[in-house]
């Protein structure tokens, strides 16, 4: 691109961002930040202004803040125009157009996509349609759960002890509701984490009161005459009475609306480069749609050029601001997106912190603290190198373990160090679930090879 | 000594101590900084925020392998019937369960509202010791004000009878010298005079506590003698160390922080003015008083567990570390324009309460106290202007801060 035409699209371009959350909004402020001062127009399917998720799983579960509360704070001016509640429907390519649902179509110069994820659904549709079965992943979706927990419910059931599963029953507990978590896979967080590091998210579900199963699935839902959530039957043969039930399955991309219009969109995000700009159908880069947040994939040179797609909130930030600067930049002034992944949650009073990949990891070593304690961190090893750490009230330390990833440092880690305990000089095998077999967030298969016609399919318990 | 390590003297010595920042200009040209068995001396911004997080770096004085040449060296060695260290100079796990349970009765998620409940109180604490100025021709702003509030803060909080104040006030000094190497002195008997202070002090405390145990109050002492209803408890040597902590901590460093502040305003009384319009400047203006003027200027106490590499340069295990925080905060590659004072400056992680595990555990209360004592000063002081400038400073290199601050005013406003 020239310099004028550069010049031009900053002074009087039209930029569109479809998408009006966390990533729209860091990018649509980070284009204002840059001196962009042409059209800038907001597309969100929610009716709502930007807003936060993480308190929906946490402090609007437990009553203490309304889930209108959690608007996102605001850095700057954007001096958007807004077309909320109505989602975006197609993608024309070629003449630069965004279809929307209500018919009118919005042209662009420069496109970033940030329309993120959805909780999957309950895969039976006249089940999950029962009153009293749920899924968490907006703020309405937070809004109607928190009234119906502060019904005081019998029973809560959790379908999947994934990180937002188990925020839940750690919320229901806060609460005192009963809740039974059934989890396909051994343990909670095990997909995210590992068994080893699973075995003590266990412990602590199941000494907080929580009725916790694993190794099973949720074969059917059942209603009463009404239409309300009555039960649930497992797949061990036995049935849960519950008056609500969360379905945690994890989420699903949001890219249907991109299907047909040329662009590598599928089930697994969208493909891009490390600068964010989005690959077609062909596997060549774009140059003028750009993606950011859940729903992007990139390449990661830490992690041997991995697409990545991560669902974590600082992450949907950061590429949001390379995404932006990028937009507006010269080839040779833009930036890589490399962001080390880093997560956290909060859970039965404990604070949990990762950063790197520990799903890569295959060794584990607890290199301060103690299991036993809930206190602890533990460093993941794959091929020699550490790739990943995870804390459980310890995460003051996690800088250092971050240093470790970013510059391979030699996994086990040998040097002695403050709280380093007998135990935790010795490697273990990290237990991940074997990738091959789902677990909960592999219950959903893919299908089909080009990324336009990839298809996913439920797959029950075999 | 040779002449190169001629630096770190120069740093302890008294008479730099007023602007000791051209020196940590000089010391940063050194990333590593070593000479000799002495030290190891690290002053740039993300070397010393890196340390802070690194688990291979003690704080706890008996993984030093050798003292020998350390300028600090002397205020190590623990006699068995000495206090145990407090929490600042344990690791984990010994350090996180002190410090865990002395955060119940301070701060969350046990006691969220604990010093944010204490404004009005300490507000009124300042407003008294201001009305007490009588002589506005010459005010020592240290004797009238930046020392006697966190005292009575303190004091407060803890339960300590403020009555006692010219007690452990001597204990005090004596404990914030012993971290400092006064040339000259005989270390072995500034040793035995600290132990004998850290021994006075406890046996001090020791009744306050047992008196608690009878009589509880709605003060930390109680709480913390009670064990606060949890299953985690101190030991009685435990319990003393910590309250020594805090009284001491509580002590020695807001009042540097408002002192310096006060000194800063002075100097740049266009923010004075804007500080007395929009008591709201006063949040940011401490944050970055804690960057330019920081309290606490370096950390002598730590040492290396195992051999680690900073800017190049192998530490061998055992060694003693500096970490000079003052000169972290200025330091270029970090915060433009390091050596101007902008409390409008947007992006302002300093090391001044340091960071990672053993940051510091007052800095919610003496953030507080130093935002309501700058602001009441700003506002009701009349044109105050400095009597002296350079002030007369204190001894103490680690804890810096002038001894008095002579300031002339022409009145005091209602």
């Amino acid at each position: 691109m020239h310099d004028s035409t550069l010049e031009q699209l900053k002074r009087s371009g039209r930029i569109v961002v479809v998408g009006a959350s966390l990533a729209g909004l860091r990018a649509a402020e980070t284009l204002r930040e840059k001196g962009f001062t042409g059209t800038l127009t907001m597309i969100g399917d929610e009716p709502h202004q930007p807003y936060d998720r993480p308190p929906l799983s946490k402090q609007v579960l437990l009553g203490r803040s309304p889930a209108e509360h959690t608007a996102l704070p605001r850095r700057r001016d954007i001096d958007a125009e807004w077309r909320l509640g109505s989602a975006a429907t197609g993608l024309d390519m070629a003449a630069r157009r965004v279809r929307l649902a209500d018919g009118d179509e919005v042209p662009y110069d420069r496109l970033l996509i940030a329309t993120g994820v959805r909780a999957r659904p309950w895969p039976h549709p006249a089940e999950a349609e029962l009153d009293g079965v749920f899924v968490l992943r907006t703020r309405d979706d937070g809004a109607a759960l928190a009234r119906r927990m502060a019904d005081g419910p019998r029973r809560v059931l959790v379908i999947g002890a994934g990180f937002t599963g188990s925020e839940i029953a750690s919320a229901c507990r806060e609460r005192r509701l009963d809740v039974t978590v059934a989890e396909r896979g051994d343990a909670p967080l095990v997909g995210a984490l590992g068994g080893v590091v699973g075995a003590v998210a266990a412990e602590l579900q199941r000494e907080n009161g929580v009725d916790l199963r694993t190794g099973v699935m949720v074969t059917g839902l059942e209603g009463d005459s009404a239409g309300r959530v009555r039960c649930a039957h497992l797949s061990d043969g036995s049935t849960i009475e519950a008056e609500i039930v969360v379905v945690s399955l994890g989420a699903t991309r949001n890219t249907e609306w991109l299907a047909g219009s040329g662009l590598g969109a599928g089930p697994r995000g969208i493909a891009c480069d490390a600068g964010c700009r989005a690959f077609d159908i062909r596997g060549i880069v774009t140059d003028d749609i750009y993606v950011a947040g859940d729903v992007a994939r990139s390449p990661h040179p830490l992690f041997g050029y991995q697409f990545l797609s991560l669902e974590h909130w600082g992450n949907a930030v950061s590429q949001a601001e390379t995404a932006a600067h990028n937009m507006l930049s010269e080839s040779t002034e833009r930036r890589p997106h490399i962001w080390v992944p880093a997560f956290w949650s909060t859970q039965f009073g404990v604070n949990i912190k990762s950063v790197g990949v520990p799903s890569m990891g295959t060794e584990i070593v607890i290199s301060q603290g103690s299991r036993a304690e809930r206190r602890f961190t533990g460093v993941y090893g794959y091929q020699g190198r550490v790739i990943g750490a995870v804390t459980f009230d310890n995460a003051r330390w996690l800088p250092f373990y971050e240093k470790l990833i970013e510059t391979t440092a030699p996994f086990p880690p040998t040097f002695d160090n403050v709280d380093r305990r007998p135990e935790g000089r010795q490697a273990m095998p990290a237990d991940f679930p074997d990738p091959s077999v789902p677990t909960h967030g592999p219950t959903v298969t893919l299908s089909g090879y080009s990324p336009a016609d990839r298809r996913m399919t439920f797959t029950p318990g075999r | 000594m040779t002449e190169s390590d001629s630096i770190l003297r120069r740093i302890i010595d008294h008479k730099n101590r007023a602007n000791p920042y051209p020196l940590y200009a000089e010391l940063r040209e050194t990333p590593v900084y070593h000479d000799a068995d002495g030290p190891y001396v690290i002053s740039h911004y993300y070397d010393i925020l890196s340390l802070l997080h690194d688990p291979r770096v003690s704080s706890d004085a008996r993984n030093l392998a050798s003292t020998a040449n350390d300028p600090l060296a002397g205020s190590e060695q623990e006699e068995p019937a000495a206090l145990p260290p407090g929490f600042l100079r344990l690791d984990p796990p010994e350090h996180d369960r002190l410090r865990r349970i002395t955060n119940r009765p301070f701060g969350p998620p046990h006691s969220p509202r604990r010093v944010d409940g204490m404004r009005g109180e300490l507000d009124e604490i300042v407003k008294d010791l201001i009305d007490g100025i009588t002589d506005p021709d010459n005010v020592d702003l240290v004797e009238q004000v930046s020392y006697p509030f966190p005292v009575t803060v303190i004091c407060r909080l803890l339960g300590v009878p403020r009555e006692d104040e010219a007690r452990f006030h001597v204990w005090a000094d004596t404990l914030a010298a012993s971290l400092d190497p006064a040339p000259g002195d005989d270390l072995e008997e500034r040793n035995q005079v600290t132990q004998a202070a850290r021994m006075e002090l406890g046996m001090y405390l020791a009744g306050l506590i047992e008196e608690r145990h009878k009589n509880p109050k709605d003060d930390m002492l109680s709480q913390l003698a009670a064990g606060y209803g949890q299953d985690e408890t101190m030991t009685t040597m435990e319990l003393l160390s910590t309250s020594a902590l805090l009284l001491i901590a509580g002590h020695e460093t807001t009042v540097n922080l408002i002192t310096n502040g006060m000194l800063t305003l002075l100097r740049h009384p266009e923010y004075l003015e804007k500080l007395r319009e929009d008591p709201g400047l006063a949040a940011p203006l401490v944050e970055e008083l804690l960057r330019y003027e920081p309290p606490v200027q370096l950390v002598p106490q730590r040492s290396t567990l195992a051999d680690i590499e900073v800017h190049g340069v192998t530490i061998p295990k055992g060694s003693s570390l500096w970490l000079v925080l003052a000169a972290g905060n200025r330091d270029p590659q970090r915060f433009p324009d390091p050596d101007r004072f902008d409390p409008y400056r947007k992006d302002i992680e300093h090391l001044g309460l340091g960071s990672g595990i053993h940051s510091c555990f007052g800095a919610p209360l003496a953030r507080l106290e130093a935002q309501l004592a700058l602001s009441e000063l700003a506002r009701r002081l009349e044109n105050p202007r400095l009597l002296e400038d350079p002030p007369p400073y204190r001894q103490n290199a680690v804890l810096r801060g002038p001894r008095h601050l002579h300031v002339a005013c022409d009145g005091i406003r209602a």
